[in-house]
Parts: C-alpha cells; structure tokens; sequence
C-alpha cells in the first residue's frame, strides 16, 4: 500500500497538492502511487517559471522505463517556481515523491478543479495496488 | 483472464508488479528494474520465462519436417545443438523467430513466443502431415527458468555436475540440476552469457528457491519483464510484435542468413523469398541513440528535416549507455540528420550499428 499524506490534496492523475488550504501557493508532485506505478523515472520535464497555467491543463511529463505520463496542474495561476533537483535528478520522484520529488509552484488564480481528500484518493486507488 | 505461470505465488510474495503479458500474468519488475537490468549485465538475473512454448517433434523424420515448416536447416543440427530460426507463411512473412534444439536423432524441441505459440504448434502440425512424425505442443507441462549475467555458470555450477564448461553458446544438455531433470540450455535474451532452464512445472517453485538460495552470495537478483526488454533492447535482439511480423519477412528484419536456401528440399516461403533475397529492402532496421534525454518509444515517426523516414519499433532509457536508445526502421540511404518526434518535438538522434552493448568475450 502505497504511502498517502493525510494532509495533502489529490487529483485523479495522481498528483498531489499542498497548501491548497491556506495559501496563495500550491506546491505540485506526483503521488508514491504513481511512481511505483511507472517505475524507474527517468525524465522530467517541467512548466516554465513564470507561465500561465490553467486547471487540469498538461504541463510536464514524466518518463519512466516503460511509459511516459503528463503532469497535470489542478489549479491555474502562475508558475513561480520549479524543482530543478529533479529535473537533473529524476530518480527523486521514486525515493522521496512527497519531498525532495516535488514538481513545482503555481501561484493560484480562480478556483481549483475538483481534489481529492486522502481518504477519497486512498479508495481511487486501493482497487489497483 | 490471465494465466499464471508455476511460479506465479513466489512472485507475489517476492512484490512482484504483475502485469498481462501475452495473455499471461508475468512479473514486470520486483523493485527497480534498473537495478535488476545492473544486476544482470554486473551479476546475474533470474527470470520466470514459463511463458514461453515449447512444441517437441518425434519421429525419423522430425529434422525433414522441420526443414520444410521453417526457413532453417534443422535436420542438419548436430544433437545437443540449437539454432535461432524463423517461421514464415507462403508470402515469406514472419510467423514467429524460434530456437529449435535438437535433443536427439529423431527429437526436436521447438521454442516459441507465448504470443504465438498455438499458432506456430498449429502450422509445425499442418506442415509436418507428410512426414513421420509426432507434433506435440507440450508448453502447458514446462517450466522455463533463465539464469543470466556473467556470473550465471558460478551460480549454476553450484547446482549440477553438469560439464557447463563443456556446453557451448547456443547447446542445451539435458542433466540433474538440485536434484530435478532440466534441459540446461546456453542461450538467453539478454546479451549475457547465460543459462536457460527447461524443467517440469512442478520443479519450478523449488527449483527457483534453490537457484534464488545459490545466488544470493553472486549477487543474483530476481528480474521481470521490464528488465528484460532494455537487455535485449541495448543487445540489438529483435522482438516479434515491434522487430519481427507478419508483414516483414527475414531480409526486411536484416536477419536473411537465418533462410537457408541451400537446403535439400522445398520449404514453405522459399518462393517468395528467393524473390525478395537480393533486393534491397526499402528500409532497414538501425539502432538510434538519442542526444537528450527524451525517450523514442514504439511506433513513434523518425524524420529527417521534418519528413517521415522511419518509425521506431522499440525504445528505452540505456543504463549501460547513460542516454536513450532505440530501434527503428529507417528509409535506406537516411543516415544521419535524424531525429525522433517525440510528442510534437523533434528530438535529435544518432544512428548507430546494432548491437548498442557488446559483452567482453572471455
């Protein structure tokens, strides 16, 4: 069983969400579901800073052995910032996807699409693992 | 509903990721199929392959038979020999690339892809009617088990007093491994030297724990699928359903010396073969290595200043390379200046001789 903060969002691509509550900015990244999914990660590929983004638009990809998958934004708004550690490291997507593996910030504008709690994306996801 | 190979409780408990393969629910990779692709090319592999099939032909005329059902000179073979061989149909497409050993004077083992299996045990059955022989597809009553990597004798040696100095490349020696009847074949799939064992479903399980137990101080890891695929990949080794088809014939694949025309007798295809034998083929297989990091994949267009001259049959990341490869058929005459469309970019590629990766020989 995959690990699922309870205090993160989740999308149903597989990507979390933090600081979706409180903040202004939300930080990006793909769930440890997803990763063991893919397997080995071997490219990232990351919005640009400072690009306009829209809810539930494709703005990345990650490739792994066998497949690749886009990154998903739920929230639109501005990229303020991007993880260049896993860009030049994407290895950090499978050991740590809740810390060092994070994708990226996006400065939120407008209303989110629909997120999942931790519960919800646990039940999403027990079917499969 | 998938099938389960024998070992198909080992695997689960070991966390195998399963995947349908073919039909079959086989073992994608147990961790990181990084790691178990290291292992095998530093140390060695262990692989479930029970997948595969396995068609004996029985009777005096069994090499006659199969000099006519396939494109290779098998009754040629010398006893305890095997040889990587193809089956067309009339139009000179390929039906299935197989290993066939010969076990002795009137037996024949026939190895087959687990995708075409029941095919190809159907077509050996049709072709071989005028014939004294018996076709038998027996896939359902063997297990295959791969021990590849360098250190795979070492690891063998511990098992068998089989003479596994004396076993050539590409021989299999029918011996006592832990106890249990195998065919110990010197063949693989991996560009390692290697080991490949043929034994009774209900030796599998224990079989695999003894070699896993034997392994362990060498290194030996378990190895899925996943793993499997960038070995051959990186070894230039074709796979049927992306390399090989029914809409391909030998010398389309570059594998033309595997059709024996020399042989005595007709054989299904010789005709439109011998047709197409000197032509030159419209496109040939190449490898590609690729300058960045995005990876070609299956069925992905190559180009050369933005026109399509090729597509991409297989791709993946190289852990022995350090950059993405992939095979492609490519227009004959585009050599360089090529490029990948991966998803919309047009990503730089270098066109290189097959193989990518070459063991050192001893």
């Amino acid at each position: 069983m995959s690990n699922i903060p309870d205090e993160l969002s989740y999308t149903k691509e597989h990507e979390w969400v933090a600081g979706l509550d409180d903040g202004l900015t939300v930080t990006i990244g793909v769930t440890a579901f997803a990763a063991e999914s893919l397997g080995d990660v071997v490219f990232v590929q990351l919005p640009e800073v400072g690009a306009s983004v829209e809810p539930g638009e494709s703005v990345g990809e990650v490739e792994s052995t066998k497949s690749v998958s886009d990154i998903y934004t739920p929230v639109g708004g501005e990229v303020v910032e991007v993880n260049q550690a896993v860009v030049d490291d994407p290895s950090l997507v499978n050991s740590d996807p809740y810390g060092d593996g994070w994708m990226f910030r996006v400065r939120v504008e407008g209303d989110a699409e629909d997120v999942l709690t931790a519960e919800e994306y646990k039940a999403l996801t027990s079917g499969d693992s | 509903m998938s099938r389960s190979t024998p070992l198909r409780d080992v695997h689960e408990s070991l966390g195998a990721t399963l995947t349908d393969f073919a039909g079959w629910l086989m073992p994608l990779r147990y961790g990181s199929e990084s790691a178990e692709h290291n292992a095998v090319r530093q140390a060695a592999g262990l692989f479930d392959l029970s997948h595969m099939g396995e068609i004996f032909l029985t009777g005096p005329q069994a090499g006659q038979a199969l000099d006519y059902a396939l494109v290779g000179h098998l009754s040629a073979l010398a006893t305890g020999r095997a040889r990587y061989t193809m089956i067309v149909n009339e139009r000179g497409g390929v039906l299935d690339d197989l290993i066939v050993y010969r076990l002795d004077d009137d037996e024949f083992m026939v190895v087959a892809n687990a995708s075409n299996y029941e095919k190809v045990a159907k077509e050996l059955i049709e072709r071989s009617k005028a014939y004294d022989v018996l076709v038998e597809d027996r896939s359902d009553q063997y297990a295959l088990i791969a021990v590849q990597g360098p250190r795979s004798q070492e690891i063998l040696a511990t098992l068998t007093d089989a003479d596994l100095d004396g076993l050539k490349y590409y021989a299999g020696l029918p011996d006592l491994v832990d106890g249990r009847q195998a065919l110990i074949a010197r063949t693989g799939y991996t560009g390692e030297d290697g080991f490949e064992l043929f034994v009774a479903n209900q030796d599998a399980v224990p079989l695999w724990h003894a070699l896993m137990a034997a392994g362990e101080p060498y290194g030996l890891k378990p190895a899925g699928l996943s793993s499997r695929d960038t070995l051959r990949l990186e070894a230039g080794m074709p796979l049927y359903g992306n390399e090989l088809g029914v809409e391909l014939t030998p010398f389309d694949a570059g594998l033309g010396r595997v059709v024996k025309f020399d042989k005595p007798g007709d054989f299904v295809g010789r005709s439109a073969l011998e047709a197409v034998k000197d032509g030159q083929p419209r496109r040939r297989l190449v490898g590609l290595v690729a300058r960045g990091r995005r990876v070609p994949r299956h069925g992905y267009p190559v180009t050369k200043d933005g026109a399509v001259v090729g597509e991409v049959t297989s791709g993946a990341p190289s852990q022995s390379l350090g950059r993405p490869i992939a095979m492609a058929y490519v227009d004959t005459g585009a050599d360089a200046g090529l490029a990948v469309d991966i998803r919309g970019s047009h990503e730089p590629m270098d066109l290189v001789e097959l193989p990518f990766y070459r063991r050192n020989n001893k």
